[in-house]
């Protein structure tokens, strides 16, 4: 499994993980172009919150690095990489890289 | 439930305060970790120490990665680091404000955000700010160490909102003097002056804190965080 697919992983086991505490309707599906932030997504800001925290837990689990994703480079880039699944997998990658 | 079996961080118990807290929880059996920048002398199979700077956040993700590993959870924090310094505004260097800012806020920023994360997971935490009557009482000569509190009072009346859902509750205790190091080099007099202005006219002892401390990480005072509760009858 390459270094993207495994990040995939932790973050679907992530949304798993979200959404047994949400009702059906409200669930989140796991697919790189599924909407984590911004207007189109189904996740209010407590979720948002919820799964950013629960993928930096996975991450330490998982590789043993503690990471900080809401980080300065995270929230001054022009597209926020919390925008989609695809988006925070490229974004992990890139902070895993530079560990 | 009571103090006995919790994971407490403790942070500054390297002296003073955070010193007699570490040992009085050890006491209680709990599993206490503390931090500060100089070693501890504290002995104890349920004591870990780290040496770091609480502005680190390198170092802090660190020790959050420890308690992670080894606890795999933690109950309680109590912000205890701390510095002072008592000066006119016009003699006070940048340095000073940077110091005080650092240690007093920026750490309690990290400690707090990192706790929040590892209580989340439990649905249960209590976290205790330490801050000082010197806002309510807005002293002259301390207009730094003051506003480095009141940015904590801040901190914890808004923490409080953010992670009343995780069952977290977040307080601050305003202290009033107590022979400690923060204050030795504060003149007699200067501390006769405060102390008379507190409705109960003494020095803080450390069992006053424990008390506090006692009543607020309990499990039935899920009800009170956001208070800022001020010793001495402020």
């Amino acid at each position: 499994m390459n270094e993207l697919n495994k990040i995939h992983k932790i973050i679907f086991d992530a949304i798993d993980v979200l959404n047994e505490g949400l009702d059906i309707e409200k669930r989140i599906s796991k697919s790189n172009d599924t909407v984590l932030y911004g207007t189109n997504s189904r996740l209010d800001s407590f979720g948002l919150v919820n799964l950013i925290i629960t993928v930096e837990e996975k991450i330490q689990d998982e590789t043993g690095v503690a990471l900080n994703l809401a980080d300065e480079k995270a929230l001054s880039r022009k597209s926020s990489p919390f925008l989609t699944v695809g988006t925070l997998s490229a974004y992990i990658e890139e902070l895993l890289k530079n560990t | 439930m009571e103090a006995e079996s919790k994971v407490i961080l403790i942070t500054g118990t390297s002296k003073g305060i955070g010193k007699y807290l570490s040992e009085y929880y050890l006491e209680k059996n709990c599993f206490v970790y503390g931090c500060s920048r100089k070693p501890s002398e504290i002995e104890s199979k349920n004591y870990r120490h780290f040496c770091l700077d609480v502005c680190d956040e390198k170092e802090v993700m660190k020790l959050f990665l420890n308690i992670r590993n080894e606890s795999k959870k933690l109950d309680i924090l109590i912000n205890n680091a701390g510095i002072a310094s008592m000066n006119h505004f016009l003699l006070t260097p940048l340095n000073t404000m940077t110091d005080i800012m650092n240690t007093n806020v920026i750490g309690a920023f990290l400690f707090t955000r990192e706790a929040a994360k590892l209580m989340r997971k439990n649905s249960f935490g209590r976290i205790i700010n330490f801050s000082s009557v010197a806002v309510q009482l807005d002293l002259a000569g301390e207009a730094v160490y003051a506003s480095s509190k009141a940015a904590l009072n801040s901190f914890t009346k808004i923490t409080a909102k953010e992670f009343a859902e995780f069952n977290i509750t977040v307080n601050a205790i305003a202290l009033t003097p107590m022979r400690t190091d923060l204050i030795k080099n504060v003149p007699e007099e200067k501390i006769n002056k405060l102390i008379g202005k507190l409705t109960v006219k003494r020095l803080m002892e450390f069992k006053d804190i424990s008390n506090l401390t006692d009543f607020l990480i309990r499990e039935e005072s899920g009800f009170i965080t956001g208070q800022i509760i001020n010793f001495g009858g402020i």
